[in-house]
């Protein structure tokens, strides 16, 4: 019973997209750090932000809100801070996903420190696979991007920041 | 003890929460489009750390104040920031060497608050923010050091930059009974500590960049204890006009 509530919740929490890369449930972001049921009977989402100040997280929590009531009343959506969020738990298929849609994927892992000892990542370029890319800034469209453009067909895009 | 800890944590919210807003007015106004996003970048952050932080200090003081009633309702002689946050973003040099002492500071203090096991819900937003912070310093270290290193018009004015500011930097590490209670629970760092480390990573960028770190004359002091500079109450009051008209407001 309690484990086919729970079934039921992540089924549906991921069919919530993500509002800034639409293409992408919070689910595959790693965003959803467990579901549980507490001693009163309430289900309690756990949901981790990407970034402090990512203005999606609020929209996010509207959007888990109005998918789960569909068929749950009893619920909560619990905001938590702990373990920082890390593009580690973004898995290979994702990664692949992200690349389809133009976005160059977080490269390797977060314990690769080498851009803070100031060596430049290589990051492919997401249409032509060319190496050859530049950063143009290390800020982009979203807290969580960075932008680059590829040297090679000269096309512009968003790099996923590892972290 | 709980006092304290309200206090602090005030402080810790209150540093980001200005030097939000500070950088937020930039928006639409960066020397080039991608300055513009990376400082309204950082503002996001900050914003994020700070809503985290108040929202903890209403918390823990217990008197039912959430992050907006903290943010929008309290006065400038309320708020305990230090006064580098709040000074005006004169030009881009002026800006970028102000985030730049900043980040390194607020680097070590994060590292410390997230290093303690004492408040699980501080370290917490410490480890997260240290994440961020460190991005933002690598940022605008290297704007120091591309302005410094740069033209004699740019070594020159962000020079002058930084012997403006240098006097705002000791109040970052002045300890009072606040911070002296909370290092002796173990919660946050004796700020004095910090100074070593920090004067040894600005050493280090200062000498890249070319530019003399100033002579210690003087410390400006008063912002953690509600005595800020002309500059702050205008920053309140575009900042806290909406809540304050139609208290409520929602859209």
């Amino acid at each position: 019973m309690v484990e086919e509530r729970l079934s039921r919740i992540q089924a549906c929490l991921s069919n919530v997209q993500d509002p800034e890369l639409p293409f992408l449930s919070i689910t595959e972001l790693g965003m959803i750090r467990g579901c549980e049921i507490d001693q009163n009977g309430t289900a309690v989402i756990l949901l981790t932000p990407t970034y402090s100040g990512c203005p999606a997280t609020d929209a996010i929590q509207d959007d888990i809100s109005e998918a789960v009531s569909e068929f749950e009343t009893n619920f909560r959506v619990k905001l938590v801070h702990s373990p920082a969020w890390t593009t580690d738990w973004i898995d290979n298929d994702t990664r692949e996903k992200m690349k389809r849609h133009g976005i160059a994927p977080p490269d390797g892992n977060s314990a690769d420190k080498a851009f803070l000892l100031g060596k430049e990542r290589k990051v492919s370029c997401p249409r032509c696979r060319s190496a050859n890319t530049k950063m143009i800034s290390a800020f982009g469209s979203t807290a969580c991007k960075a932008h680059f453009q590829c040297e090679s067909c000269l096309e512009p895009f968003d790099h996923f920041k590892c972290i | 003890m709980e006092n304290h800890l309200h206090a602090g944590l005030l402080r810790l919210g209150d540093d980001v929460l200005i030097l939000a807003q500070r950088l937020g007015e930039w928006c639409g106004h960066g020397p080039a489009l991608e300055e513009d996003i990376a400082l309204s970048n950082v503002a996001l952050d900050l914003l994020g750390q700070a809503r985290a932080f108040l929202t903890l200090a209403g918390e823990r003081e217990g008197n039912g104040r959430d992050e907006d009633a903290l943010a929008y309702f309290r006065t400038d002689r309320e708020f305990t920031n230090a006064l580098l946050v709040e000074l005006p973003n004169g030009d881009f040099g002026d800006t970028i060497m102000r985030q730049c002492l900043f980040d390194q500071f607020a680097l070590l203090r994060y590292e410390a608050l997230s290093a303690q096991s004492i408040d699980k819900e501080v370290s917490a937003i410490a480890a997260k923010a240290v994440k961020e912070v460190r991005y933002h310093a690598e940022h605008s270290s290297q704007w120091v050091i591309r302005l410094g290193d740069g033209t004699s018009e740019s070594h020159h004015r962000i020079q002058k930059s930084l012997n403006r500011l240098w006097s705002y930097t000791g109040e970052l590490f002045a300890d009072d009974a606040v911070t002296e209670s909370l290092a002796a629970d173990g919660l946050m760092p004796l700020l004095a500590n910090l100074q070593k480390p920090w004067q040894e990573a600005m050493n280090q960028i200062l000498l890249e960049a070319t530019l003399v770190m100033p002579e210690n004359s003087g410390t400006q002091t008063g912002g953690r204890s509600g005595l800020h500079t002309e500059h702050l109450s205008y920053l309140l009051a575009e900042m806290q006009v909406l809540p304050r008209t139609y208290p409520g407001a929602q859209w």
